[in-house]
Formats: structure tokens, C-alpha cells, sequence
């Protein structure tokens, strides 16, 4: 076990204290800090979005996270289930840094089962609370800390969320705080994608690439490093089930009935696509493609 | 004067020689029976008094005393009352018997001395030829069932009239013979796996557990089906042998489950017990009062809702799971009862059932599934080979998917891969999900490639490391239904789609 480390408290005079916070409308007087906070977290990028995400909206959370982390762009997210973790996790899977912004204290886990992402993250980077140390997570004390999830970055990305989602305030303090809005869309019948869907009919601007995230906020010298696709030549079965895998969660029955495989082969071919990387089992004996390119 | 016949009672599923004797001597009338009798046989007495009076002969009024020797064990059940009725005549002289010594009478008595059907005459019959008693006569009802033991003649009679003139060789009556046992023929209730359309990776799951005896635990949204398919696992499982059957019918014999007149079972059992069941019913009780572990010996035990049963109910379960029979106590002695059965579990992906479902969104947060995931963890898991998540199905897709394969086309593949493993056990009837774990080491040798390999998948995927033994079990029966003496890569590959409890975060998501 290491030593515990120290939560750091941050004053609004302290150089430390984030230049992007001292602008904004009602600054916290401190900051309770896990973890360290640097100069290059001032190029930070905020993903927002819904707990209860489709595979499809934490796998773009996850894979723009990776893509900005490469990109040299901080991760900023609240920690929440769904969304905000996958984008948590992203940022680490491409060894970049990340930012989570807490509703409670900075000592208290939550949600529970978050607890080894959390420690991830103030290794890579910072746990961050107005908060004092102890806070229990209660209800009211979300939405505030919205606004520095928003404060803390150029902009906030919204990637789920259905009505009355709290993305929705997110959104809005950013937009008090002249940051810029993106969304990534959805499908129209889900309702996952409402909340994405009314920001862009509001102006907010499309994500379909990190490229158009970069080109907003004028830093299109940050180029996603270029980044190698299944280095490994498929064959066979394996070949023919990757072919059919994608961002829609499909049981092993089905990919075997769209292979016209015996199921024996399909599953099969799915531990080694899995083992490789190329996939990821989701409840249900369901698989998704893994490592998505665009 | 004084009478004995010889008669047997029932303890756990097997029957003991009584040795029924009546004296009828001199004192104030009355009618006695010791001899540790219970309620039933208590009540022998008004049945007996009333049978006899209404077939034609007397009871006299003096002093009658029954023994039922020996004295020490427990007597239960209505089937005394035949040998209680024959020992009255036969002492007040209104009867000669001459088959007394190599005869053993059962039987429950009517009030107008008609014979009804009793409980346990296969296993009597069994105890009779073990202990050279040549003759049996039984209730007519219960003729069949007693002739399927080789080596005891079986009468069966339908009054005590009839068993009277038997005995004193006036009209004897004829031996029965045995009912044919052919169970390939029957398939229980009609249901087939080409009932079932889609479901390929649980029906394959289903084939791999009857190849190997592997237990089962299905996990899906409800309405998919797995009920269904837990049902038609027995129709795929190896046709019953002469020996299983008279296990199972002795079993549901002494339960009281076989109909009048009838023969030896010949389907596997499938019991699906509630999941309110107590642990009693689960386990059963002595003496001779056999559990759903029992019942469902040499079939299928069906848990539905596995969750949802008593945290004690899924303890007892452990023993039978382990060492194949299930040990009852009571205050004086311990029954032993088989329960040689194959597991079935379902159960719900998470409290609202709908976690992973196409349909419907599941609203459950992780902490909740994780609680109710953990409350089948532990030992009850560890005895589980296979883990099946089965997906809900459109209405559309169920269409379009192909006609399922017949039970009968799916039994050849399990019976030779049955036929791998009878050969490599020597003989024995073990099957691959009761290998010990030197036979483990023994019969399912990795080559330093596939160790490698299978090390690697456990390390990236997460999987717990006592996963290792159970992957190798099931691989072992993958290999044996495609006939290869070597367990592959690809067979390994295949299980790991099976081991879903062992990676918490497929299931948590």
C-alpha cells in the first residue's frame, strides 16, 4: 500500500487554482484536490452524458476519449456511471490525462463500483471537489458541480441523454460560460439521443470526427497520432464474424445465423476476437466491435 | 396359537424383512400392535377387523397381539394389513396356510376385503430375492411393478379371499410376468428439441451438458424460452439401461408416483420444484419419504427462478451435488437416498430482467445486480459447468430462423460422445462432469501451446483462476463429441463463451 496521499486545498489565489475557473460567473472559493493538476489541463475537453447509455453511446464516449487523449487534450467528466465513465476510460486507454469533477467529497467513492477508475484517475490526472472532504453524494449537489465540468474545459461534448437529462445543464452552463456545445447524434427513435439531438437543432455543433471538435477550437495542429488498426490479417471465421460485428450489441445466435456458421465456430472465433481486442462481450452473451475506426 | 408370516416395511428406498406374528390367546378381547407401528399401522387394526368380517370368516373375541419384529425399527404404511389379516386367520384356525415360510405378503386392505395398491413393492421384491424368499403376493395393482425382479414369483390378488385360497394351495394364482422394457421407443410427453427455433449457442450448450452430465445454469430475460429448453434436455440424454430404470421406478414406487399397473419407467425424470419448496421437499424425509433430489435421480432437476430459493433450500443441494446421494437424519438413524441428477438453473439476468434485453430497458443500477448475482456465488456455483445466457428473440427473427434439429439426431452425437468416455473410464459409469481431480490431470493433458493459450485467455479476460479446472471439464466433453482424443485451441475457445460467471463484468456490464 502506498502512503494515503494528500488532498491538496486550493485557494482562488493559489497559482495552482485553474485559469479557466477564475472567469466563470460564481468561481468556488477552494478546490479540494486528488491527484495534480498542470498547465496542459487548461487544453482540456468536457464528455457529458447519459447513465443509463446504449452500447452505442459509451463506445463513442470511450473512443473520444482515446482520440482526444492522443490528441493531447485533457478529459473532463463527472464520474458518473455511463457516459461519463466510458469517457474516463478512454482518456486512460490512450494514456492521456483526465479530470473527474465530483458531487460529493473527494474522499468518497461514488457510485461504489467506481472505485478502481477513480484511483486510475488520480494517477493520470485529478479528482476534483467544491466539496469538502466527506460530502456525502446528495442529490442537490450535482447539478453545481455541472458548471465546473463545464468551467474547466473549451467545450463540452453531450453524447446521450434523454429529456430532463443533466447533460441539459451542462450544456447551459457552458454556454454562460461561452464555452462551445457539441453533440454526436444518435439514432432519431432512441431516446437516448433527445437531449444530443435538440443542442444541434440549437446550434450546437455536430461530432462525428475528434477532427471537428479540434477545428472549433482552433487547435487543428493537435492531429490524432496516426494509430494502427487490427495489425493482425483476419482469416477465415474469425474474419467473417469481425465483418458482421458493430456498434449494435449482437447476441453470439444472431452473428451465427448472419455467418451462416454453426454456433460452436461463431463462439469460438468470438473468445479469440475478444482475447485480441477486436471485441467486447457486453451482458447477454452480446459482442460489440472493440477498437472502432472511423 | 400362534402365526408368522413374513412381510417388509420401507426405509429410505429400500425395504427390510418384517416378520409379522399374532398370537390369539386367552383374556379380555382386545387387539394389540407393537412393535414401533405408526398412525397407518395403528389403524391396521379397524381395517383388518372389518375386512375380515366382510370377506366371510370371524374374529373371535380374545385376546389378539401383533409383533412386528424386529421390534426396533420404525414400522410405517398401510401395506401390514395383509400379513396382519392372514396371521388372525391363520392362528384362530379359520385358515391353513401352507406357503407361510417362502412367501412374503403385502398389502393395504379395503373395508369390504378387496386389495388396494401399496407403496415400495418394487424395492420389497428386490429385498425378497436378497433374502431367498421365493414367492411375493401383492395387490393386483402392483403385479407388474413386482415382476420386473428376476428370480421371485409374483402373485398379485385382488381380495383376501383370493390370497387365502393361494396360501392353502386350493387356487393358486397364476405368476405375473414381466412388462417389456424398451426405452428407445418412448420419449416422455411429446416435447422435442425441434420444438425450439433459434437458440442455436443454448440448444449447444444443452448438448454439451447431456454429453458430459455437465449441470447447467441459464441466464436470460423471461419469455425466452428456458423453461422450454430445460424440458427437452431429457429427451436428449442417453436411453435408459435396465438398471437406471429400476432405480427410477423403486424410487417413484415408494414415492407413490406410479399409477396402478404399471411397469418400469422409461423416461428420464424432469422435476421442476417451486422455488418456494422447503428444504424437506428438496432433500425429503425419513424414513421413506424421498425429495425432488431424488425423484429426479438419473433426470433432470429443474431450479427456476434459482434466486429466489431459500438460502437453505440451495445449501442442502450441495451434498447430492457432490456425492450423488443425499443423507436424511433423524433422531435414531440416517436415511440415505439417491439423487443422481443433472442440474438445470435459470434465472433472470438481474432483479428486473431485463438486462441485455433487446426489448426493454433494464433500470436495475450495478450494485443491485451485483447483489443479486452474488446470491447464487459461491459453492452452488462452483458445481455448475456451463453458463448459458440466452437472448430474447423477435417475433420476426424467431420466424426466419431455422427449423431446430430432432432430439433424436442430437441423442446419437451425446450417446457416442458417452461412448468416448464409458472407454476411457474403463467401464465405469462416470461421465466427464464427475471426473475427479486426478482423473482431471489425467484425462485432460494440455500441450504446452494450448496451456499457454488457455493461461493467456484467463489472464485477458479476467477470468477467476479457479476457472481453469472447469474449462478443462467442459473441453474435455467438446472434444469428445467431435471423437478427438485431444483437446484443442478451438475446444478451449468454445467453453470460455460458457464460463460467464466467471467474468464479473460481462455480466455487470
Amino acid at each position: 500500500m502506498s502512503p494515503p496521499e494528500t488532498i491538496q486545498i486550493i485557494g482562488r489565489d493559489d497559482p495552482a487554482y485553474p485559469a479557466a475557473l477564475r472567469v466563470i460567473a460564481d468561481p468556488p472559493e477552494v478546490l479540494y484536490v486528488r491527484g495534480t493538476l498542470r498547465d496542459q489541463d487548461g487544453t482540456a475537453l468536457a464528455i457529458v452524458g447519459s447513465r443509463r447509455a446504449s452500447a452505442y453511446g459509451l463506445a463513442v464516449a470511450e473512443w473520444l476519449g482515446q482520440e482526444l487523449a492522443w490528441c493531447g487534450v485533457t478529459v473532463v467528466s463527472g464520474l458518473a456511471r455511463g457516459i461519463d465513465a466510458a469517457g474516463h476510460r478512454g482518456a486512460l486507454a490512450g494514456g492521456g490525462r483526465t479530470i473527474a469533477v465530483l458531487g460529493c467529497g473527494v474522499d468518497v467513492i461514488y457510485p461504489p463500483e467506481h472505485h478502481r477508475l477513480m484511483a486510475q484517475i488520480v494517477e493520470a490526472g485529478a479528482v476534483v471537489s467544491e466539496f469538502p472532504p466527506g460530502t456525502p453524494p446528495l442529490k442537490h449537489l450535482f447539478p453545481r458541480r455541472n458548471r465546473l465540468i463545464s468551467g474547466l474545459a473549451l467545450g463540452v461534448v453531450v453524447v446521450e441523454g434523454r429529456d430532463r437529462s443533466g447533460a441539459v445543464i451542462t450544456a447551459d452552463c457552458a454556454l454562460d460560460q461561452g464555452r462551445d456545445v457539441f453533440a454526436v447524434p444518435g439514432r432519431i427513435f432512441d431516446e437516448t439521443s433527445r437531449t444530443p439531438h435538440r443542442l444541434l437543432q440549437q446550434g450546437a455543433k455536430l461530432v462525428a470526427r475528434v477532427e471537428d471538435i479540434l477545428d472549433e477550437l482552433g487547435l487543428a495542429a493537435l492531429r490524432p497520432r496516426s494509430v494502427a488498426g487490427p495489425s493482425v490479417a483476419l482469416e477465415g471465421v474469425e474474419a467473417d464474424v469481425y465483418a458482421q460485428l458493430g456498434l449494435q450489441p449482437q447476441h453470439a445466435d444472431a452473428l451465427a445465423q448472419r455467418c451462416r456458421l454453426p454456433v460452436a465456430e461463431v463462439s469460438r472465433a468470438l473468445t479469440l476476437l475478444e482475447v485480441r481486442g477486436l471485441t467486447r462481450a457486453l451482458p447477454g452473451q452480446r459482442y460489440v466491435r472493440a477498437n472502432v475506426e472511423w | 396359537m400362534l402365526a408368522r408370516v413374513r412381510s417388509a416395511v420401507i426405509h429410505g428406498i429400500e425395504a427390510h424383512p418384517v416378520d409379522v406374528e399374532v398370537d390369539v390367546g386367552r383374556g379380555l378381547p382386545s387387539f394389540t400392535i407393537v412393535g414401533l407401528p405408526d398412525a397407518a399401522v395403528q389403524e391396521a387394526r379397524e381395517r383388518v377387523r372389518t375386512a375380515i368380517r366382510n370377506a366371510g370368516y370371524d374374529v373371535p373375541a380374545r385376546r389378539i397381539t401383533v409383533n412386528l419384529a424386529p421390534a426396533d425399527v420404525h414400522k410405517v404404511g398401510s401395506s401390514f394389513d395383509l400379513p396382519i389379516a392372514i396371521g388372525v386367520l391363520s392362528a384362530t384356525g379359520q385358515a391353513h396356510p401352507q406357503k407361510l415360510k417362502e412367501t412374503m405378503l403385502l398389502g393395504e386392505l379395503s373395508l369390504d376385503g378387496t386389495l388396494r395398491p401399496i407403496v415400495g413393492t418394487l424395492a420389497v421384491a428386490l429385498a425378497a430375492r436378497k433374502t431367498g424368499i421365493t414367492a411375493l403376493v401383492v395387490p393386483d395393482g402392483n403385479g407388474s411393478e413386482a415382476a420386473l425382479v428376476e428370480g421371485v414369483g409374483v402373485h398379485a390378488a385382488r381380495t383376501l379371499g383370493d390370497v387365502v385360497g393361494h396360501l392353502e394351495t386350493r387356487a393358486l394364482l397364476p405368476v405375473r410376468h414381466a412388462p417389456p422394457f424398451d426405452p428407445s421407443t418412448e420419449r416422455g410427453d411429446g416435447v422435442d428439441f425441434s420444438d425450439i427455433r433459434g437458440q442455436s449457442s443454448a440448444r449447444r450448450a444443452l448438448e454439451i451438458a447431456a454429453a458430459g452430465g455437465h449441470n447447467v445454469l441459464l441466464v436470460g430475460p423471461p419469455g425466452t424460452g428456458k423453461t422450454m429448453l430445460a424440458r427437452r434436455l431429457s429427451t436428449i440424454l442417453p436411453a435408459l439401461t435396465w438398471q437406471e430404470a429400476i432405480e427410477i421406478t423403486q424410487i417413484f414406487s415408494v414415492a407413490g408416483l406410479l399409477s396402478a399397473g404399471s411397469g418400469p419407467v422409461h423416461v428420464r425424470p424432469f422435476r421442476s420444484p417451486h422455488h418456494t419448496a422447503s428444504s424437506a421437499a428438496m432433500v425429503g424425509r425419513a424414513p421413506a419419504r424421498p425429495g425432488e433430489v431424488t425423484l429426479a435421480h438419473r433426470g433432470v432437476l429443474f431450479l427456476d427462478e434459482l434466486p429466489e430459493f431459500h438460502r437453505d433450500v440451495l445449501a442442502v443441494l450441495r451434498q447430492p451435488l457432490e456425492d450423488r446421494v443425499v443423507s436424511v437424519a433423524r433422531i435414531h438413524s440416517t436415511v440415505t437416498f439417491p439423487a443422481a441428477f443433472m442440474l438445470v438453473a435459470a434465472m433472470n439476468p438481474c432483479p428486473c430482467g431485463h438486462r441485455g434485453d433487446s426489448r426493454r430497458e433494464c433500470l436495475c443500477t450495478p450494485p443491485q445486480v451485483a447483489r443479486y448475482l452474488s446470491r447464487v456465488s459461491g459453492p452452488l456455483l462452483d458445481r455448475i459447468d456451463l453458463h448459458v445466457e440466452v437472448p430474447w428473440i423477435l417475433p420476426a427473427e424467431l420466424l426466419s430462423a431455422p427449423a431446430g434439429e430432432s432430439s433424436a439426431a442430437i441423442r446419437v452425437r451425446v450417446q457416442r460422445a458417452r461412448a468416448m468416455q464409458r472407454a476411457r473410464f474403463a467401464g465405469t459409469p462416470l461421465c466427464n462432469a464427475e471426473m475427479t481431480p486426478r482423473q482431471l490431470r489425467r484425462h485432460c493433458r494440455l500441450s504446452e501451446t494450448e496451456q499457454a493459450f488457455l493461461r493467456g485467455v484467463i489472464e485477458r479476460l479476467g477470468l477467476s483462476a479457479r476457472a481453469y479446472d472447469r474449462v478443462l471439464r467442459v473441453a474435455r466433453t467438446i472434444a469428445d463429441l467431435e471423437e478427438s482424443n485431444d483437446i484443442s485451441a478451438a475446444h478451449l475457445a468454445e467453453t470460455i463463451q460458457y464460463r460467464a460467471f466467471d467474468r464479473p463484468l460481462r455480466l455487470l456490464g
